[in-house]
């Protein structure tokens, strides 16, 4: 097997795992929309990178617990509804990205690469990023299960009970902004919520419990990133968009198996 | 007052440049069942969110006893559909918690059959218990329930309270309940709080249910009316803040005496 393709492999697994237990929280919290205006953030800290010649994984990054954090405090301190603030932020980042991007004439950069991925030009230095990225998560994920499915379920019971609830919440958003940081080079600022979101939502029909939902969405993400570099490698589609198409399908698929 | 649970003194709050709350005092000891009654928008839930800790008052002092555990039982449960929870899972949530000790809980609630459904497709009367499972299985010194009858058919909602009372004395726990029904609550609870704002009136339900001010919130519905009168302060206009009184020059004299338990100035 090519070096390329084992990485790309390698890659896309590590996003699958991480993306069920994560991706799951984003249903059950209906933050679906917030994980779309990190991810639309993420080409501005792209422009970012490049401006401040930094890597463009760091940028992102940090880029996006910025925006994660600009917007917890927006929420608390304006009236305006999530979905409207999320509404405002996600095409302004990207616009802004676009536009700071376009004053960089010295630097080419594969704006296409940005957005929907280029997981077949992954490095040993990119793939690297994105396993320690993704372990960190996972580990941190496992070890707050708990709590974060307690605030989940009743956030002034969890409160009442003990647990602190508004770092909880910070952490959950910021290991949404890592993975986004990581899934950018897999998929593309514009695909990835569609990799935690579908995974998760084909896993729930069948679950029964929250952690079989997570599970279930970690297997469901590890197969469609095989099939859709399956039909990258034998078709020459593109990897990103493939993966996608191949989760969606699996979505369609579970509504065919009865439920439970 | 050594074995107070919780005290409240002068506890103001306000919330969107409205006064919610106007220099309240409160206190639970253990073993005791507080009640507070009052119409809405009369602040109870915020009173509440000001006892659990969830809401910092403007002015006051709230007192907690050191460690205090407290078992919390909100007005509602609203879990994502999508989140697959079965009633078993719900109360593990509680750290330390295995089926075992979920199914006692469960049982001394009388709802052991639903322990395997899922949380989103129980009965009102049945999630009401499966949140009190929740609350005792924290081995609370206090129990706070808001509104615990909530969406209860009438005979569920009098085995309801009388259970209440039952884990009182089996726990020997203090208890502040939120309420709306006078006729339930009067044969169940220590202390009845009538609240408008600012506490209206309290003290044992009988003196309560004899208070002017009381019957003036509650009309009608006062048990008994009218066993003695006296002149009362002030009134309530339509949004429960208090106006002057048609004869103030009486009225106003700071000395005037009110019944027993009776806060408001």
């Amino acid at each position: 097997m090519a070096d390329f393709l084992l990485y790309a492999l390698l890659a896309g697994l590590a996003l699958a795992v991480v993306a069920g237990p994560l991706g799951s929280f984003v249903v059950w919290r209906r933050m679906a929309y917030f994980g779309d205006t990190l991810s639309h953030a993420a080409l501005l800290g792209v422009a970012l990178g490049f401006l401040l010649d930094i890597s463009p994984a760091l940028a992102v990054t940090v880029g996006c617990l910025l925006l994660a954090i600009l917007l917890v405090t927006l929420q608390q301190r304006q009236p305006l509804a999530s979905d409207t603030l999320l509404g405002i932020l996600a095409p302004s980042t990207l616009s802004l990205g676009l536009v700071v991007l376009s004053f960089m004439h010295d630097v080419r950069i594969d704006l296409m690469g940005y957005l929907f991925g280029d997981l077949l030009a992954i490095g040993t230095a990119d793939l690297a990023w994105i396993l320690g990225g993704s372990a960190a998560v996972l580990v941190l994920i496992i070890v707050l299960w708990r709590p974060l499915l307690a605030i989940t379920v009743h956030e002034e019971l969890a409160r009442v009970e003990g647990l602190p609830v508004a770092t909880l919440r910070m952490t959950l958003m910021l290991l949404i902004a890592v993975v986004i940081a990581v899934a950018m080079k897999i998929v593309g600022v514009l695909l990835i919520t569609s990799l935690l979101i579908i995974p998760a939502a084909a896993a729930q029909r069948h679950a029964r419990s929250p952690e079989q939902m997570a599970f279930g969405a970690s297997v469901l993400g590890i197969v469609a990133v095989c099939l859709g570099l399956a039909m990258s490698w034998f078709k020459d589609t593109p990897a990103g968009p493939s993966i996608v198409v191949a989760a969606a399908a699996l979505f369609l698929l579970s509504f065919l198996l009865p439920k439970r | 007052m050594s074995d107070a649970l919780i005290r409240l003194e002068q506890v103001t709050v306000t919330l969107a440049g409205q006064r919610v709350l106007d220099n309240i005092q409160l206190s639970v000891r253990a073993g005791e069942i507080v009640t507070l009654i009052g119409p809405n928008g009369a602040g109870k839930t915020t009173l509440v969110r000001a006892v659990l800790g969830l809401l910092k008052p403007d002015a006051g002092s709230v007192w907690r006893k050191p460690k205090l555990r407290i078992g919390y039982m909100p007005q509602k449960l609203h879990v994502d559909p999508t989140l697959p929870l079965s009633v078993l899972r719900f109360l593990r949530l509680v750290p330390g918690v295995d089926r075992a000790a979920a199914m006692a809980a469960l049982a001394e609630v009388g709802a052991e059959k639903v322990i395997d459904s899922p949380v989103q497709g129980i009965s009102g009367g049945e999630m009401q218990r499966v949140l009190l499972a929740r609350a005792l299985l924290r081995k609370p010194e206090l129990l706070v329930l808001d509104e615990p009858v909530q969406g209860v058919d009438v005979a569920g909602q009098a085995e309801l309270y009388s259970l209440i009372t039952r884990l009182r004395d089996r726990y020997h726990c203090g208890v502040l309940m939120v309420s709306h029904d006078l006729h339930l609550v009067m044969s169940t609870t220590d202390q009845v709080v009538c609240l408008n704002r600012h506490v209206c009136c309290s003290g044992h339900p009988e003196q309560v249910s004899h208070d002017p001010a009381f019957v003036e919130l509650f009309g009608n519905h006062a048990p008994s009316l009218a066993i003695y009168h006296h002149h009362h302060d002030h009134a309530h206009d339509l949004h429960g803040a208090v106006v002057d009184d048609a004869t103030p020059a009486t009225a106003q004299t700071p000395t005037h005496v009110h019944g027993d338990g009776c806060k408001h100035g």
